[in-house]
């Protein structure tokens, strides 16, 4: 799991293997400063020696002074390391999810993608700068400061063989313990805040119906809840600083009692004493800060499983077979026997056994109820989809030979739920066609009856749009989709259900300079309006995954059931 | 949780600090007693601390030095003094527990009701407030808000506390022990809340730039997946990343400066403390040799120097977090301090019946929940049928029922959302009993807000709208809504399963109810096909089923609701036009012998309305039924034969 996510390092590398290497010098320098004061009490005091007491409390001095040094460099890398590294991986998130294909996309919700690159990336920086600076640091200070005082008098020593193995496993079994209590807790917290959530987006609904005592009943019950849970789990946690404090304190007494003899009788002097009890606290503190390190390594670790799940995601349309020089020859398309799946299951197949051939530059009307399958239909021609069984073959090759730019350049879609984005009106066209002049742009627009109504804005072409179109109305929006998407000239254009909002005339005027804008364009329109498709070349009438019928709006007029049917229930009104 | 993001100390500082601290106070003035133990047990932890290290001075002086090479020492008096010691130690360990024990269950209870209490208080905001406030705003006063005040409470506070004890009684035993070595102290001190005030300063800067930075990245990131399939089908994912790559090169910027500041901070301080310890030893040890000092005092000196940086350090970060929180808890009070929806309404509910002399009488309801409407017992005047009925007090203490109808009356009323921007005006309808009324118009003619007047979601003058004869702002909201019920174009679920999201029209509805409204709206076969039928369970605001399905569920829970007046706002506008033929019998049902309101696009949905009122920049261009209307050739012709369009 971490190998996968270590190359994102990249060119921070350097950064994150100084930044341990500068905290081992710190820590060295930190461990000898109280070693040296010791033979400033011991050999310059006892032997009255002036100058090796300002020769030692010197060298003390420009050690102290290097190790802060070292400190804020390692503290700087680390800044480096860990920012970098949460960009690099940031991006390369981002990037995948670039060449996410749309079963990928269909597969994670979007909030649950932006949580991802979001606070989990967070939580992975995080993790990082505890590893190179806490995770080095404070072994090696426990390491060093037991070496030393070892080595100022192995036999008081003893006492850490008792305190640290009591205050490791204290830890140990507290973080144990706490652990599964804050994942509840933490869980307790999500549901309070969808519930919050809830009542947020749903304001209406509560007053409306009167509710608002049964959701302040539900909430205190899941604020209570969680108010146990957080209790529970924090009076796991407050063992942690008296334990800390009581192994301290019991060391600093046990040290004075037995050091205190050893001085008495001789065999230790004052000045390591005083040195010894220095190093009993840095070696405490070091356990103390493993075992906090370890905790938010183990919360933060369910953000890494997250976030490898993205990168280790399969991408299931790939175009690395594509022929980079094969471009198509025409507008044409042919479904040859093809099924499709959106769970790859043969046994649950949404669409099956579809046949039928479109010239190029014909126009194709498809009508069929909620959950036909005609959305399903139109996504395989650009290839968002692969076919599970069958082939589509799209301008004389099948689609898989193309490149997915070659294909999508010729192939061009405006999708049912259609996105605008924060931007100007002419940003958002550009988007067709980068390289789009303002005649194209003017007569795109013209084509998709939107010039009009975007010349009666102040900035005209100009005007801000907020993010995802919001200060249009659901017909201008829909109709600048179409403008976006005339603006790549495409062989084959295909619209979604993409006139819903847009009124019959409009509507029909549309159609009518879609042909004339783009000679020899093949056409697909699905629609709820029988009056959008009635005078396309041919229709497709889909039920429940199956071609029902092809044919002209008077031929399955006089003998198809289910289009006399949509057609009479639309009859009663017009809309 | 909040999220590593929402931790960092937010910028922006409480306006009045001792305001927010005395209301903070009274959520714990039921702890009044435990907070005062709370800080006896600070002190005693904290002056334990400090007290400890100062028997080092006497044991080297008077038990270990004096005795050093004695054949037989005397070690009594070591004992006891190392017997007092480690009891003082005890005392201190015993405290600290004591104190975290006692405030998690201050903070955390505290917590709960700060969140009881916002909660409680958001939902009796009008709508009006939503209207004008983001979600992410409001959701951001749970998560960041509270969070940050429950670090505070447990955390910084007492901890504030304890290292300004801690400083000052350390402060206190220096001088005790030696005023000359305490002067450097003073120094270094100096000089560290200098290098305190530049590097936090410094800090604070490029924290805020970063938090620009990340938000531009999120949003960025945020509006790029939401449009993900609009990318692909353009092949703009090398654009995308191209765009992505430079915010994020610029966010990496501020934030490498920004963790660069609050990283060295800790290195630079608890090595300055390092070189005051070598000064100090230095000095110390001259001190020593011209018998200015002892060694005990250098011992307790040097490790009080140790334990002096670390609380300093540590109190500049706490005080940021409590200035954050403080802002935190300003913003939770702010809502706190909004008014609520206004309510004089006196005329209430309530179940009544004729009695002998034909009037009606009170009688006791046993469910404030049964259906409010039974058909035969609002057409009918038999005696002792209950029925439900308005009770009008009057002035002069006359009380007068009017049985429940369901006749809405407008009264030449205008309106505005905002002072000046007129939404409605001299908008003057009825609709009698049982009448099926459409309004038709552009998004923004005024079709939703003729809705929300009628359930007071806002309020117009009085007078001008009539429930049943009653001017509405006289009845009790709670009532006026609960004789109406509102089908909205967006439909919200809430998590649970599919059962309680029906039943939320009526709580009380019995399973068969829920089960029968469901079968009304054409909900039922949709519903078995889901994993656990009834039982499945809705989640993220039932993101898994489709809008039409959603729309199919909120006519249920009206169905559910059985209310004399019902709100039909494009609730059928998701359903394809073949699944609204079949549901339209379930519809008629659900209709009949009500009052019903309809707004909707499609206009064979109110083609068979008893009266269409075309709207257009809030008032009434037309009206009449579907004939008149055609027959007049005006707008509504124009609608209907597609020459117009509805925006």
């Amino acid at each position: 799991m971490i190998k996968k996510l270590l190359p994102n390092l990249g060119e921070y590398k350097k950064h994150t293997i100084l930044t341990p290497i500068l905290v081992i010098f710190e820590v060295i320098l930190e461990i000898l400063i109280p070693f040296l004061m010791s033979k400033i009490i011991d050999i310059g005091v006892k032997n009255s020696d002036v100058n090796y007491i300002i020769k030692i409390g010197s060298l003390m001095i420009v050690m102290a002074l290097f190790s802060l040094l070292f400190g804020a460099l390692s503290g700087k890398y680390a800044s480096i390391a860990s920012v970098g590294f949460s960009k690099n991986l940031r991006r390369s998130l981002f990037e995948k999810i670039q060449h996410f294909s749309f079963s990928n996309i269909d597969k994670y919700s979007t909030a649950s993608l932006v949580t991802r690159l979001t606070t989990d990336i967070n939580f992975a920086q995080m993790s990082l700068q505890m590893v190179i600076r806490m995770l080095v640091r404070s072994p090696i200070m426990l390491i060093s400061a037991t070496f030393m005082a070892y080595t100022i008098n192995p036999r008081l020593c003893t006492i850490f063989l008792v305190a640290i193995p009591v205050l490791g496993i204290g830890l140990y079994f507290i973080a144990s313990k706490a652990f599964p209590l804050f994942k509840a807790m933490l869980k307790k917290f999500d549901g309070l805040n969808a519930s919050v959530q809830e009542n947020l987006i749903g304001i209406r609904v509560v007053k409306a119906f009167v509710r608002e005592d049964h959701e302040n009943e539900k909430f205190r019950k899941t604020a209570n809840d969680l108010c146990d849970a957080s209790v529970k789990a924090e009076n796991m946690l407050i063992y942690n600083m008296p334990l800390m404090q009581f192994v301290m304190y019991a060391c600093m007494v046990a040290i004075s009692w037995f050091g205190g003899n050893m001085i008495i009788r001789g065999t230790m002097e004052t000045g390591q004493l005083m040195s010894f009890i220095s190093y009993v606290s840095q070696i405490l503190i070091s356990l103390m800060m493993i075992s906090m390190a370890f905790v938010m390594l183990v919360i933060s670790r369910a953000s890494i499983v997250r976030i490898v799940e993205i990168l280790d995601e399969d991408i299931d349309v790939k175009d690395d077979q594509g022929d980079p020089g094969l471009k198509l020859n025409d507008g044409s398309i042919v479904f040859d026997n093809v099924s499709f799946s959106y769970c790859k299951d043969k046994d649950h197949l949404n669409l099956d056994n579809i046949n039928f051939e479109i010239k190029s530059g014909e126009t194709i009307g498809i009508i069929g109820g909620t959950g036909s399958a005609k959305t399903t239909l139109v996504q395989l021609i650009p290839r968002l989809y692969d076919v599970t069984g069958g082939r589509i073959i799209v301008g004389g090759n099948d689609v898989r030979d193309y490149t997915f730019s070659n294909l999508r350049d010729e192939v061009s879609m405006v999708l049912q739920k259609n996105v605008l984005f924060s931007g100007t009106i002419k940003e958002n066209l550009k988007w067709g066609n980068e390289n789009a002049t303002d005649e194209q742009i003017v007569e795109a627009c013209k084509a998709a009856q939107a010039y009009d109504f975007i010349m009666s804005f102040p900035d005209g072409l100009e005007t801000m749009l907020g993010q995802g179109g919001v200060n249009v109305s659901g017909g201008q929006k829909q109709r600048l989709c179409i403008a976006r998407a005339l603006l790549r000239k495409p062989k084959i254009l295909i619209l979604d259900d993409s006139t819903s909002a847009v009124d019959t005339a409009t509507d029909s005027k549309i159609r009518e300079a879609l042909s004339k804008i783009i000679k020899d364009m093949t056409t697909i329109i699905i629609a709820q309006r029988i009056s959008s498709v009635s005078d396309a070349d041919r229709i497709i009438v889909m039920d429940d995954g199956k071609i029902d019928a092809i044919g002209t709006h008077e031929e399955l007029l006089s003998d198809n059931a289910i289009y006399k049917e949509v057609f009479q229930s639309q009859q009663k009104g017009v809309a | 949780m909040a999220g590593p993001q929402g931790r960092k100390p937010k910028i922006g500082k409480p306006r009045d600090a001792g305001k927010i601290i005395k209301r903070l106070l009274q959520y714990q003035s039921k702890y009044k007693f435990q907070l005062i133990v709370v800080a006896i047990a600070i002190i005693i932890s904290a002056l334990a601390g400090v007290a400890g290290i100062y028997f080092l001075k006497p044991i080297i002086n008077v038990y270990i030095v004096p005795l050093i090479g004695q054949e037989n020492p005397d070690l009594s008096g070591f004992v006891s003094t190392l017997v007092l010691m480690g009891a003082i130690y005890l005392a201190g360990v015993l405290a600290t527990y004591l104190r975290s024990k006692l405030m998690v269950n201050i903070s955390n209870n505290t917590l709960l009701r700060i969140r009881v209490d916002l909660f409680t208080h958001m939902e009796s905001l009008p709508i009006r407030y939503f209207d004008t406030h983001t979600h992410g705003d409001l959701m951001s006063r749970y998560t960041n808000d509270i969070d940050s005040l429950r670090e505070m409470i447990s955390q910084s506070l007492p901890q504030l506390f304890s290292s300004l004890l801690t400083v000052a009684g350390v402060f206190i035993m220096m001088l005790a022990l030696n005023p000359l070595l305490t002067v450097l102290v003073i120094l270094m001190l100096v000089l560290m809340l200098n290098i305190i005030r530049v590097i936090g300063g410094k800090s604070g800067k490029y924290f805020q730039a970063q938090q620009k930075e990340i938000g531009k990245v999120n949003g960025y990131v945020e509006e790029m997946i939401e449009g993900q399939k609009v990318v692909k089908v353009f092949s703009h994912e090398e654009k995308a990343l191209n765009n992505f790559d430079a915010i994020n090169n610029d966010w990496a910027h501020a934030s490498t400066n920004a963790h660069t500041f609050a990283n060295i901070l800790m290195p630079i301080m608890g090595n300055l403390s390092y070189v005051q310890y070598a000064i100090t030893a230095t000095i110390g040890a001259i001190m020593a040799l011209n018998g200015m000092t002892d060694l005990g005092t250098i011992a307790s000196f040097l490790q009080y120097t140790r334990s002096f940086s670390q609380p300093i350090t540590q109190m500049s970060q706490q005080l940021n977090t409590v200035l954050a929180a403080l802002a935190g808890a300003e913003r939770i009070f702010e809502v706190l301090d909004e008014e609520p929806e206004v309510d004089n309404g006196y005329v209430e509910l309530v179940r009544a019946k004729l009695n002998e002399k034909g009037e009606y009488v009170e009688v006791d309801s046993d469910s404030r929940h049964s259906p409010l409407l039974k058909r035969e017992d609002s057409r009918t005047d038999k005696k002792d049928t209950v029925i439900w009925a308005w009770k009008h007090p009057h002035s002069d203490r006359t009380v007068t029922y009017t049985p429940v109808k369901g006749d809405v009356r407008f009264e030449d009323v205008t309106f505005c959302y905002n002072e000046g921007e007129v939404v409605l005006k001299n908008i003057s309808l009825y609709a009698k009993p049982g009448q099926k009324i459409a309004f038709v118009g552009s998004t923004g003619a005024g079709k939703t807000t003729i809705t929300n007047l009628i359930n007071r979601f806002y309020d117009v003058p009085d007078g001008k709208i009539r429930f049943d004869g009653i001017n509405i702002n006289k009845i009790k909201k709670a009532d006026l809504r609960r004789s109406l019920s509102m089908v909205l174009q967006d439909t919200h679920l809430f998590t649970d399963t599919v059962m309680e999201n029906i039943r939320y029209g009526k709580l009380d509805a019995t399973d068969e109810e829920v089960i029968k409204a469901a079968k009304l709206s054409n909900a039922h076969s949709f519903i078995m096909h889901l994993p656990e039928g009834y039982n499945t369970i809705i989640t993220a605001d039932g993101a898994n089923l489709s809008q039409g399905q959603r729309q199919l569920l909120a006519i249920a829970r009206a169905a559910v609701a059985d209310p004399p007046v019902l709100i039909l706002d494009e609730a059928t506008s998701s359903i394809d036009t073949r699944t609204e033929a079949f549901i339209e019998k379930g519809m008629d049902t659900l209709m009949e012998g009500r009052t019903v309101f309809v707004i909707a696009h499609r206009l064979s949905t109110v083609r068979n309305s008893n009266a269409i009122m075309v709207l257009e920049k809030g008032e009434i261009i037309e009206r009449g039924d579907h004939d008149d209307l055609i027959a007049a050739k005006g707008k509504y012709y124009q609608l209907y034969t597609g020459m117009f369009e509805l925006t």
